[in-house]
């Protein structure tokens, strides 16, 4: 990747001032910003505050504080290939939502918050997803998985392991 | 069950709801096209002002009335923001609403928009809705094509934009003041009120925040006309001066232990019972309901007894609850304890809290942390009080914080302690059959999974 001034790639850069014109002050698109930095990059790192900081005319203090009030950001521990969430609220809960949170974590073998040791999956709980007309539900990226269980569970774990081995999910 | 035909839902069930084609061919933009040519801007706030539409977000304020609270005569920017934060438990019409008919959703944006003389719109919604994201990315695309955003818009001197900002986890950027914060680019932080948005929101100019729902409210009382909307729900009680009735159609969103989880559209005020049995298909496994939560957690719990209750505005309040909220109603079977609903709730606020007041950081911890150790086997009886305190102590009612999420963790805590204490005495007796009458300091317990 070719990570010019900044600590922001070129593209990166493009594409943050591409959001400018939609808000009336450069620090409103801190929180497009921030996401577009961890698509790419798996995290934020700190060279990265200092390019944001840079670039939307904040002090590296100012992006940080707005960074890590955002439970999505992550900072040092890149993100696993897929980043998966299983929500945990009552809708959920009440219709096995945290017995299948367990369940998924010792299949990976992985606690909530980490990645696994080949970078494939970070795990993660999640408060209510929005969802829960197709509770228990888990979210991993872009795709809903409703009404889960655990023969789900260890299909998605198989077509994660896959990918994997055809080269579509390469290791971090 | 009752005749009533969909109409926030009606298109729905068509094969490619979310393209402008299909709503078009449904009759989209309809509305549009008439109130921009025969309206003034006055005009509409007057005619949803007249209709009683509360707001469907939570706190059911009217939404004529929050729209002419914007200054008279300012020379802008005013500032629209759209909450599609949606992220109480047991919520999520406003997804369905945004995933099948993202149209009905701008054009009530739009609608809403031209009667505030809003010139920029504001989309916030949570980044775990991604179909949402990309059906709503295409739909405004879709609407600068054909006219209905952009510069004068079909013809009129009406131009509005409409940006989509995306969260990042946090249950705290719904509360409207938390919501304009993080648009700027900030922590989430709520505002202490007055000034209120309508005077100094986003950017700190005049701002109108509304829920998805109210917005497609809007498009069918100008489409349908006032006296549609009121035919539908449940007029103001004449003995109470205070009640601004619940007029209008309203998506409930019903999940937990049903057999039919999912969105249905009725008029104000059908009974718990009846949505639960008629629409819902009854209750799982053949069981019976315990309780019954009827707006989202934040409103605390109704017992079986209560299911008579209409979700009205004013009924959940009429037992004791916090109010309909976001009438995400979350069914728990008579199986259910009331200790992990109690648990899972505390665990949510806790969360959730923003960290500004300590009232609500710190008792929600609390709380918590009370719970922890009743679940562990180590409950006193007397921990009930502890609970009862706080839920009596900590929230905007007693006048303790800033915000309403307060509120929200106190409900479930002071619901279940009035309605349920017996079965949480009798979960203490049973767990901790010889420390459950100790009195003074007790363990300290580490709660690990807030964070
Ligand atoms: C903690 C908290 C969270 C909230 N979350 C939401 C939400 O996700 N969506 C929403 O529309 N309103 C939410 N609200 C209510 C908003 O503050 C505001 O009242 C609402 O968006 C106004 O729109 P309405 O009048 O159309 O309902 C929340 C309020 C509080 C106190
Ligand atoms: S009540 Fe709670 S969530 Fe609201 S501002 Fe205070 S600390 Fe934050
Ligand atoms: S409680 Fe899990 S999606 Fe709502």
């Amino acid at each position: 990747m070719s990570t010019t001034r900044r600590g922001l790639s070129e593209r990166l850069v493009e594409e943050i001032e591409g959001l400018l014109p939609r808000y009336p002050t450069r620090r409103a698109a801190l929180l497009p910003a921030l996401h577009l930095v961890q698509e790419e990059l798996g995290r934020v790192p700190h060279e990265a505050v200092v390019g944001l900081a840079e670039l939307l005319g904040l002090k590296p203090a100012e992006v940080e504080d707005t960074l890590t009030f955002y439970g999505f950001f992550r900072q040092d521990e890149p993100l696993g290939r897929v980043r998966v969430w299983v929500c945990r609220s009552l809708s959920c809960s009440c219709r096995g939502g945290e017995e299948l949170l367990e369940y998924l974590g010792q299949k990976l073998g992985i606690r909530p918050g980490q990645t696994t040791p080949d970078g494939r999956v970070t795990l993660e709980v999640a408060e209510c997803l929005g969802a829960c007309d197709y509770a228990p539900a888990m979210l991993a990226d872009g795709t809903l998985h409703k009404n889960l269980t655990k023969g789900k569970i260890d299909a998605f774990v198989e077509s994660i392991r896959q990918d994997a081995s055809s080269g579509g999910l390469p290791g971090a | 069950m009752s005749d009533y035909q969909p109409v926030l839902l009606a298109n729905i069930h068509r094969e490619d709801s979310h393209k402008l084609a299909v709503y078009e061919a449904a009759g989209g933009y309809r509305a549009l096209r008439k109130t921009l040519r025969e309206k003034s801007p006055q005009e509409v706030v007057g005619i949803v002002r007249a209709s009683g539409l509360r707001g469907r977000g939570g706190a059911a304020f009217p939404t004529g009335l929050k729209w002419s609270f914007l200054p008279e005569g300012h020379p802008g920017p005013i500032y629209f923001c759209v909450n599609a934060d949606e992220s109480e438990p047991g919520t999520f019409c406003n997804r369905v609403q945004m995933e099948h008919d993202p149209h009905q959703v701008l054009e009530g944006t739009i609608l809403s928009c031209y009667a505030t003389r809003a010139s920029t719109a504001y989309i916030y919604l949570r980044y775990e809705y991604p179909l949402a994201y990309r059906r709503l990315q295409d739909a405004i695309a879709e609407c600068y094509e054909a006219g209905y955003l952009g510069k004068n818009i079909l013809g009129s001197d009406f131009s509005l934009d409409i940006h989509i900002h995306r969260g990042a986890g946090a249950y705290i950027c719904g509360e409207e003041t938390g919501l304009i914060e993080s648009i700027e680019g900030k922590r989430a932080w709520p505002r202490i009120k007055p000034p209120f948005p309508a005077v100094e929101g986003l950017f700190r100019k005049p701002t109108v925040v509304n829920n998805v729902e109210t917005l497609t409210c809007v498009v069918h009382i100008l489409d349908r006309g006032v006296e549609w909307f009121q035919s539908l729900g449940v007029p103001p009680d004449p003995d109470n001066p205070r009640d601004a009735g619940s007029y209008g159609p309203k998506l409930y969103g019903l999940s937990g232990h049903v057999n039919r989880p999912g969105v249905y559209e009725l008029p104000l005020g059908v009974r718990c019972g009846e949505l639960i049995e008629e629409y819902g298909g009854g209750v799982w496994k053949g069981r019976r309901a315990k309780a019954v939560v009827p707006g989202g957690v934040s409103t605390g719990l109704m017992s079986q007894s209560e299911l008579d209750t209409p979700l009205d505005f004013a009924g959940p309040v009429s037992v004791g609850c916090l109010g309909l909220g976001t009438a995400g109603v979350v069914v728990l079977d008579e199986t259910y304890p009331i200790i992990d609903f109690l648990y899972n709730s505390c665990r949510f606020f806790a969360h959730e809290s923003c960290g500004q007041c300590t009232p609500c950081r710190e008792g929600t911890r609390w709380a918590l942390r009370i719970l922890e150790r009743i679940k562990g086997g180590r409950g006193r009886l007397g921990d009930l009080d502890l609970l009862a305190e706080i839920g009596e102590g900590i929230g905007i009612i007693p006048g303790t914080t800033i915000c309403g999420l307060a509120d929200g963790a106190a409900w479930p805590i002071k619901t279940a302690l009035r309605k349920f204490r017996d079965e949480l005495e009798d979960y203490i007796r049973r767990t901790n059959p010889t420390g459950y009458m100790a009195t003074g300091p007790a363990e300290a317990v580490d709660v690990a999974e807030v964070a």
